[in-house]
């Protein structure tokens, strides 16, 4: 059984058709390409796994479970996990803090517990940060643990969001173009990042626009185009797709798909 | 560390100032006590989760009016009706704010005064014929505490002040706790916090009630101060004196909220007491042939307008308040060292083990 | 019957009043996406300014009732206006930038501030209007006794509406006003001055409201310095019943308003007369944010 799978999804704002009728399935310990030029609909598509919006039409399928219609929170509780593809931190607090965040549904202490001081409620804490300290140095980003995340370079905070994901325990990660934005160096530790990620073995499903980050991490593509998929294979036979160089060439000047091929 | 000193001796200075203070003055600190724990409570709202809420008097007056019942009609003692105020202020704010909780911040601003007003009208009307109108409900006991009948200003200040300890240390570990936390989360980005787990309409409805909780606690001390209540004293200035607090002193900082209530409710008293101080400066200058016309006591009239426009000074240069909040600490290195010492231990033992199967 | 005719033509003629207020709301709304608190305060004033340009200026030995009000609602306008702009260049502008809550604080502590000015140079008690500026005829209509006053008013609230209306479809600067409303961004790319329509708008709405409040003045016969809040509220619920950001919707919503609240105040109760404003307004915001006009947008992720 696959670990997501997408039936026939739809997706209107108001008389377009930003997603339509995409299926496909992701195996559990894949790392899996979602690509396709601006505008294709990649984005909605993520937002329709994670709950931030709802199909029109169509199943997403996650371990087993209808994710339709589930609040983002729950899907998280789940064990899907994403980051955003424009960076949303929580600024003004510190990065342990914005990784914390993400500990938050795998504790149980509420409001009273807080109030009292409960042994249980001290000891979940410390293992909470711990487990934060540990996601921090996962990525590298130990020693900025006091840091405020805004203060921190755009290739780290993309790595905070990636800690902050993988502290809420996910069996599916998201990444919305992890590598925006980053550098070449940035980007080669990013390849090695999702490398060790998938050793922990957790799923791995992503957006990016880098191709050379895109052919050489993942190991199986989906291509879509206006919102329909077009292509689906290993990333050789993607390479090759007609279908997909049109889309990515196409007769006009999208500048973007030559710099990658 | 210095800074818990200098806590330390505030508290101390204030615990002893009943001594030296009149009624009067010490009746103005329990005014800046029960706006502080007023503003404390919206605190948890405005500050910790930026829910910009100014229906604070509501939940106040549903405490208030819950003890003004409770006692003259059935006769229980005042402070007993406390966790009972709390307790369907509590409610009543979970019923008021589950349909709204979803709205946008000015929005949600905007309905809340709403509510304010209808509460009022409410109260005004009469309604379910127990509210005693437009005139309110008078006659209600002294609170005793332990047997002890709490009637003067100076017996209230330790009631207030004392039930500001406690909250100030409860909401001191709720700041400090996973359920802070949370709410900061949805304020910096509710999207991103949904998206990293958190359910963000249930905590920011916690968020409603533990501060409409504490809103119905102080409306029971405020009861049993003035023993008569009436509808006009939960107007929805009172929201607007709250709110006011928080911003001005530092949304999200305990401190911060205190210095407001004190410079917000005290500082126009202290000004209307320098009247004479202000004759004394002209009669002064005067004698040099200098015409003034200083008169401190003006201040408190225009409190209200000052403190506007303080408030659009301070978003404009210091939009986190006098006090802002600090950075929450945590006992990193402590927590590193550990971290290091059960690796370490882990390795010795997986060493061991290999000595053990070679 | 007649009782229904005659809350109809009242309601009719408040909601006049409500969506002159409500349009200053909902144009700033529309281009700084910020609900100006202090808007119902600008009517205040408005208010204030003509009590005192009236008893001050003579203005009723040298002209007839009309020219006075023609006379009194120009100079109100323009003074109104005045302070409307002022506004925006101290208490907005320099929060453009910053955290859109921001800018409601400062909004917020913007009304504070007028409506304790107001208390402090006129006092906290009500001021009352001379009330033989025009003249107290009823005009029969289909067998109904109508005040003259309340037709006039009516009338004027829909010419003015008109004339805004026009202005916003059909000039050079109403587009660039539409414009801004809808991507300030893209619309200073097209070479349009943002800070220009800002003011314009912040010259238009105030003066909308001072004229509001002038009428209130006139219609009332009494006003107060806590009167901008009240009708502030309302005219919002106004703004947003029609679908705040959408000028017709505020003309709708003012008229519908004011006849729900006149029908509420006859046929439910009079001493819940305010509540059935806050009412509407909690109502529609639950059920549909985007008022009656306006159209569903989705928050982008």
């Amino acid at each position: 059984m696959s670990l997501l799978k997408l039936e026939k999804l739809v997706k209107d704002f108001g008389g377009l058709r930003a997603v339509d009728e995409v299926s496909f399935a992701v195996e559990a310990g894949d790392i899996f390409g979602l690509i396709g030029p601006n505008g294709a609909g990649k984005t909605t598509v993520f937002n329709l796994i994670t709950g931030n919006y709802v199909p029109n039409k169509g199943k997403v399928i996650f371990d087993g479970q209808v994710l339709n219609g589930l609040a983002p929170n729950k899907i998280v509780t789940l064990g899907v996990a994403r980051t955003f593809q424009t960076i949303r931190l929580f600024k003004a607090l510190s990065a342990l803090e914005n990784v914390l965040a993400g500990c938050h549904c795998r504790m149980k202490s509420g409001s009273i517990a807080a109030m009292l001081k409960t042994p249980f409620q001290k000891r979940e804490e410390k293992e909470a940060i711990q487990l934060a300290l540990a996601e921090l140095d996962f990525v590298g980003l130990g020693d900025d643990a006091d840091t405020r995340s805004d203060s921190l370079s755009y290739g780290n905070q993309r790595l905070l969001e990636i800690a902050r994901a993988l502290a809420t325990q996910p069996k599916l990660l998201i990444l919305d173009e992890p590598a925006g934005g980053m550098n070449e160096q940035e980007t080669d530790a990013l390849i090695e990042i999702i490398a060790r990620i998938k050793a922990r073995g957790i799923t791995v499903l992503l957006i990016e626009h880098d191709m050379s980050l895109v052919m050489q991490a993942c190991e199986k593509l989906v291509v879509i185009e206006y919102g329909r998929k077009i292509a689906e294979g290993l990333p050789e036979e993607i390479k090759v797709n007609k279908k997909v160089i049109e889309a990515y060439l196409g007769t006009d000047d999208e500048e973007e798909g030559e710099a990658c091929f | 560390m210095k800074r818990n000193i200098i806590y330390l001796l505030l508290a101390l200075l204030l615990a002893v100032s009943p001594a030296f203070l009149n009624a009067y003055w010490v009746d103005v600190l329990n005014n800046v006590g029960m706006y502080a724990l007023l503003a404390l409570s919206l605190n948890l709202i405005l500050g910790h989760a930026g829910l910009f809420h100014m229906g604070h008097a509501a939940f106040y007056a549903v405490g208030a009016y819950t003890t003004a019942i409770l006692n003259t009609s059935f006769d229980i003692p005042v402070l007993w009706t406390m966790p009972l105020a709390g307790l369907i202020a509590g409610l009543f704010a979970l019923m008021v704010a589950r349909p709204i909780i979803h709205l946008r911040g000015d929005y949600l601003l905007i309905v809340t005064i709403g509510f304010v007003e209808i509460v009022r009208i409410a109260l005004i009307n009469n309604v379910f014929g127990i509210t005693g109108g437009a005139n309110g409900i008078f006659g209600i006991d002294r609170p005793y505490l332990f047997g002890f009948k709490i009637r003067k200003p100076h017996e209230f200040f330790y009631l207030i002040w004392g039930f500001m300890a406690v909250t100030v240390f409860l909401f001191h570990r709720l700041e400090n706790s996973r359920f802070g936390r949370a709410l900061n989360f949805l304020r910096e980005d509710d999207v991103a916090a949904e998206g990293s787990g958190i359910n963000t309409t249930y905590y920011k409805l916690i968020a409603f009630v533990i501060g409409a909780v504490w809103a119905g606690m102080v409306g029971t001390i405020y009861a049993a101060k003035m023993t008569i209540i009436a509808p006009e004293s939960f107007n929805f200035w009172e929201s607007v004196v709250m709110f006011m607090i928080v911003i001005l002193g530092g949304a999200g900082s305990i401190r911060g909220v205190i210095l407001g209530a004190f410079l917000v409710i005290g500082l126009p008293e202290i000004f209307r007491g320098m009247g004479t101080i202000s004759d004394l400066i002209n009669s002064l200058f005067s004698s040099f042939g200098v015409t003034l016309s200083l008169d401190f006591s003006n201040f408190s009239k225009a409190r209200m307008l000052i403190f506007g426009a303080a408030m659009v000074i301070m978003m404009i240069f210091r939009n986190a308040g006098l006090l802002p909040p600090l950075p929450r600490k945590y006992p990193l290195k402590k927590i590193r060292e550990e971290m290091r010492i059960r690796e370490e231990v882990r390795i010795r033992e997986e060493m061991k083990i290999g000595e053990e199967m070679p | 019957m007649e009782l229904f005719f005659q809350q109809l033509t009242n309601g009719l003629a408040v909601g006049g009043i409500y969506a002159l207020i409500a349009l200053g709301y909902t144009m700033v709304y529309g281009v700084l996406k910020l609900i100006n608190f202090a808007h119902g305060d600008l009517f205040t004033i408005g208010a204030y300014l003509g009590l005192t340009l009236l008893s001050t200026l003579g203005l009723t030995d040298h002209l007839g009732p009309f020219g006075v009000v023609i006379a009194l609602a120009v100079m109100v306008m323009g003074l109104v206006a005045v302070v409307g702009i002022i506004l925006e260049r101290i208490a907005y502008r320099p929060l453009r930038e910053s955290h859109r809550l921001s800018a409601v604080v400062s909004a917020l502590g913007a009304s504070i501030f007028f409506q304790n000015a107001v208390m402090l140079i006129y006092g906290a008690r009500y001021r009352v209007y001379p009330h033989d500026i025009l003249p107290r005829v009823v005009i029969p209509i289909f067998g109904l006794n109508v005040p003259l006053l309340r037709i006039l008013i009516l009338l004027t609230s829909i010419v003015m509406m008109a004339a805004l209306y026009f202005f916003i479809q059909k000039t050079r600067t109403g587009t660039a006003i539409r414009a801004v409303a809808i991507d300030q961004g893209a619309a200073k790319l097209m070479g349009i001055n943002v800070n220009a329509v800002i003011m314009i708008v912040f010259l238009i709405g105030p003066a909308l409201g001072g004229a509001a409040g002038l009428m209130v003045g006139l219609y009332y016969g009494q006003i107060n310095f806590t009167m901008g809040w009240i009708y502030g509220l309302k005219a919002f619920t106004a703004a947003i019943l029609g679908g705040i950001g959408n000028i017709p919707g505020a003309m709708l919503g003012g008229l519908l308003l004011g006849v729900i609240e006149a029908m509420g105040a006859a046929y439910i109760s009079i001493a819940w007369k305010d509540a059935i404003a806050f009412v509407v307004l909690i109502l529609i915001l639950i059920v549909r944010p985007t008022g009656l006009l306006g159209e569903r947008v989705a928050e982008k992720v």
